[in-house]
């Protein structure tokens, strides 16, 4: 049937099938191939779909295995819960940055370096804790600003570009502890601080009267002296929960999150419309840096020294924590609730197989089958998404 | 047909709502285009013809805001302008939909077609997006110009070409656009969703948006368009209004006429060679 005609053919002449039998498509209305979506179907689409199912997974496997009552006994749920917010709070930025379509390697050496930062700022220039934490998330900022802007600017892959910065940052953390020092670690860091109570926002604990009302009760194990062995809920979990929540809440629900995914789904389609794609960029780089150095933070204060070898590997860790959490490598789709799956399973998974007794050199090789199927998994769910079999 | 044709005054003596004067675009060596006037009235289809390496494109780029002219201007409601960004171009009302759409299709149609301009509930940083509202806007806007729009949370990539055309098409529509430029918009389309596309053009046309429609499909764009400019190597042929010029007469210039005769000899060649031979069984 010639539709592009000159004239086009009045909607009272068209018959819905013609002498064919075919069914003509301006006739039919809507359109009949088109199946209905089921609840289930809807729920499964959604990108933090694979992630919540490989926790529960997770959480069957650890259960059926030995050691299973001290894994998810108070005290040993909060041992994975501390290691599962140490990886979140990092991996909820990495995340945002990896969904604006950009890669942060320093966020290891980032952790170390600002951890070198309070060290060195509050024991060696006697800057109260507050102000050594205001230096380091000040170098933070600075070097996320200074990752963003070379990105943007020489438009080079940000994998390579930060990876010059992750080792900067290294050496720098080295060079200038063992400088300073003469050692590579800062040890003593709390003591004699003019504002001992600044450490507590970060190495406290939330709700300790419940817990200890709860010990008098008996219900949760306690020490001779009555004191409960878990004192409450860590601030590192705090610090991994209401970031996540406020990540979670700009990138659904506001028009920065709006141009996050428009930023890493298309740049030029985004650029095109007038997103501002290198602001968003720089200020995520910035995001990623300030997120290290808060768990620096939280690791200085709960340890009281820095060690220049802290957060190694914390990128990848990152990155990892992201991709099972259903971030797309190649940018433009996920979720923060994922990636708090995908930093639940992997605390989970450190922890359990140091309960079932298992030999911890079997962790690597777990993680490697997990990250594998994370992205399968990932690979099906976003082709669902698009409602086909085959993407571009 | 070599020397350039006088110039036929379109029905409307308004103001053009864009035009170029003498625009030409170099890259190094490379003349892409040369000395180009165009001038484009309100409620006028205005199709860019031309064979591949004709300009089409770097024309668009020009019009759109993506690449500044080595000579000459850009004026629009007859105050000369400067695009920096495709940006600028936009607050002026010159709305691009280019080939490969700008739409993202891992995103939602609402969230595309607010994508820079998203309705917030405050103007506080970080206020939410009034989802609710983009939705209902969204699909009014596209229930507009004619398109039933299922579900506008569904991902853009789930949708056919045509689909999305007509959404990038609304999307230009709806914010003001008095210059829409389309660029190639059926060339990837089924005869039904060209038909659909070609409706759009005539919907946004009756609303007296000025509409440059390019397309090197003389079979889409003859139906439209009311005025033709045709380009060839960099260069305008001449501007015809729709009255003064046939479509073979477009085909035959469009193709630089000579060698489509060539071919066409070529073919009938071919043609009388294998038509010795019966054909093979259907």
């Amino acid at each position: 049937m010639a539709v592009v005609e000159d004239k086009a053919i009045p909607p009272g002449e068209l018959k819905a099938t013609d002498r064919f039998g075919m069914t003509s498509k301006r006739a039919a209305g809507a359109d009949e191939r088109l199946a209905s979506t089921g609840k289930l179907t809807q729920w499964l689409r959604r990108p933090e779909a694979g992630a919540a199912g490989g926790l529960l997974a997770t959480i069957i496997i650890f259960a059926l295995l030995p050691g299973a009552a001290n894994l998810y006994s108070l005290q040993g749920s909060m041992t994975f819960l501390t290691l599962s917010a140490e990886l979140g709070i990092v991996a909820t930025a990495a995340a945002l940055l990896i969904i604006a379509g950009e890669f942060d390697l320093s966020v290891g050496s980032m952790v170390g370096f600002a951890g070198v930062v309070i060290g060195l700022t509050v024991k060696y220039w006697g800057l109260p804790l507050w102000g050594g934490i205001a230096c380091a998330f000040a170098v933070a900022i600075l070097t996320g600003y200074l990752n963003g802007l070379i990105v943007v600017k020489t438009r080079l892959p940000s994998f390579i570009v930060t990876l010059a910065t992750l080792y900067i940052l290294r050496g720098l953390s080295i060079g200038i502890t063992r400088a300073v020092t003469g050692r590579t670690q800062i040890p003593y860091i709390l003591e004699g601080v003019p504002d001992p109570a600044t450490a507590g926002i970060f190495n406290g604990h939330l709700l300790t009267g419940l817990f200890h009302w709860m010990g008098a009760q008996g219900w949760i194990g306690t020490r001779s002296d009555g004191i409960p062995f878990v004192a409450g809920i860590p601030m590192s979990i705090v610090w991994w929960l209401g970031p996540t929540a406020l990540a979670g809440y700009v990138l659904t629900q506001t028009k920065y999150g709006n141009w996050i995914f428009a930023t890493g789904g298309d740049l030029i389609a985004a650029r095109n419309v007038g997103v501002p794609v290198d602001r968003v960029k720089i200020s995520l780089f910035v995001y990623t840096a300030c997120a290290a150095t808060l768990l620096a933070t939280i690791q200085v204060m709960e340890a009281g020294s820095a060690d220049t070898t802290r957060g190694l590997l914390k990128e990848f860790e990152a990155i990892i924590a992201a991709v099972i959490g259903g971030v797309l490598l190649t940018g433009g789709y996920g979720t923060v609730y994922g990636v708090l799956f995908g930093a639940l399973i992997f605390g989970l998974v450190q922890m359990g197989i140091f309960y079932t007794g298992i030999d911890t050199d079997w962790f690597k090789v777990f993680l490697g089958i997990v990250i594998l199927m994370a992205v399968l998994v990932n690979n099906y769910i976003r082709l669902k998404a698009l409602g086909r079999g085959g993407g571009k | 047909m070599t020397e350039r044709a006088q110039m036929s005054e379109p029905a409307q003596m308004t103001e053009p709502a864009m035009e170029l004067r003498g625009v030409s675009v170099n890259f190094g060596s490379v003349r892409a285009l040369q000395d180009i006037d165009i001038k484009v009235y309100p409620g006028e289809v205005h199709c860019l013809l031309g064979d591949n390496g004709a300009g089409k494109s770097t024309l668009i780029k020009v019009l759109s805001g993506v690449y500044r002219p080595s000579k000459g201007e850009i004026l629009v409601d007859g105050k000369t302008v400067t695009f920096r960004s495709p940006r600028d171009a936009q607050e002026l009302g010159v709305a691009t939909v280019f080939q490969d759409l700008g739409m993202i299709s891992l995103m939602s149609i609402t969230r595309n077609f607010f994508l820079g301009r998203e309705p917030t509930k405050s103007s506080l940083p970080f206020s939410r997006i009034d989802k609710e509202r983009a939705n209902t806007i969204a699909r009014q806007a596209m229930a507009d110009i004619g398109i039933d729009v299922r579900d506008p949370t569904q991902a853009v990539g789930t949708l056919s070409g045509g689909e999305r055309q007509s959404v990038a098409i609304a999307r230009a529509v709806h914010f003001g656009a008095r210059v829409l430029i389309l660029d190639e918009p059926t060339s990837a389309l089924g005869v039904h969703q060209a038909a659909m596309v070609l409706k759009f053009i005539i919907e946004a046309r009756m609303r007296g948006l000025a509409v440059i429609f390019i397309s090197h499909n003389i079979h889409h764009a003859y139906p439209v368009g009311d005025t033709f400019t045709l380009l060839n190597r960099g260069r305008n042929r001449g501007t015809y209004a729709k009255s003064d010029i046939s479509r073979d007469e477009v085909i035959s210039i469009m193709s630089g006429g000579e060698d489509l005769k060539a071919v066409e000899a070529e073919i009938a060649g071919l043609l009388a060679q294998i038509g010795s031979r019966p054909p093979a069984a259907p």
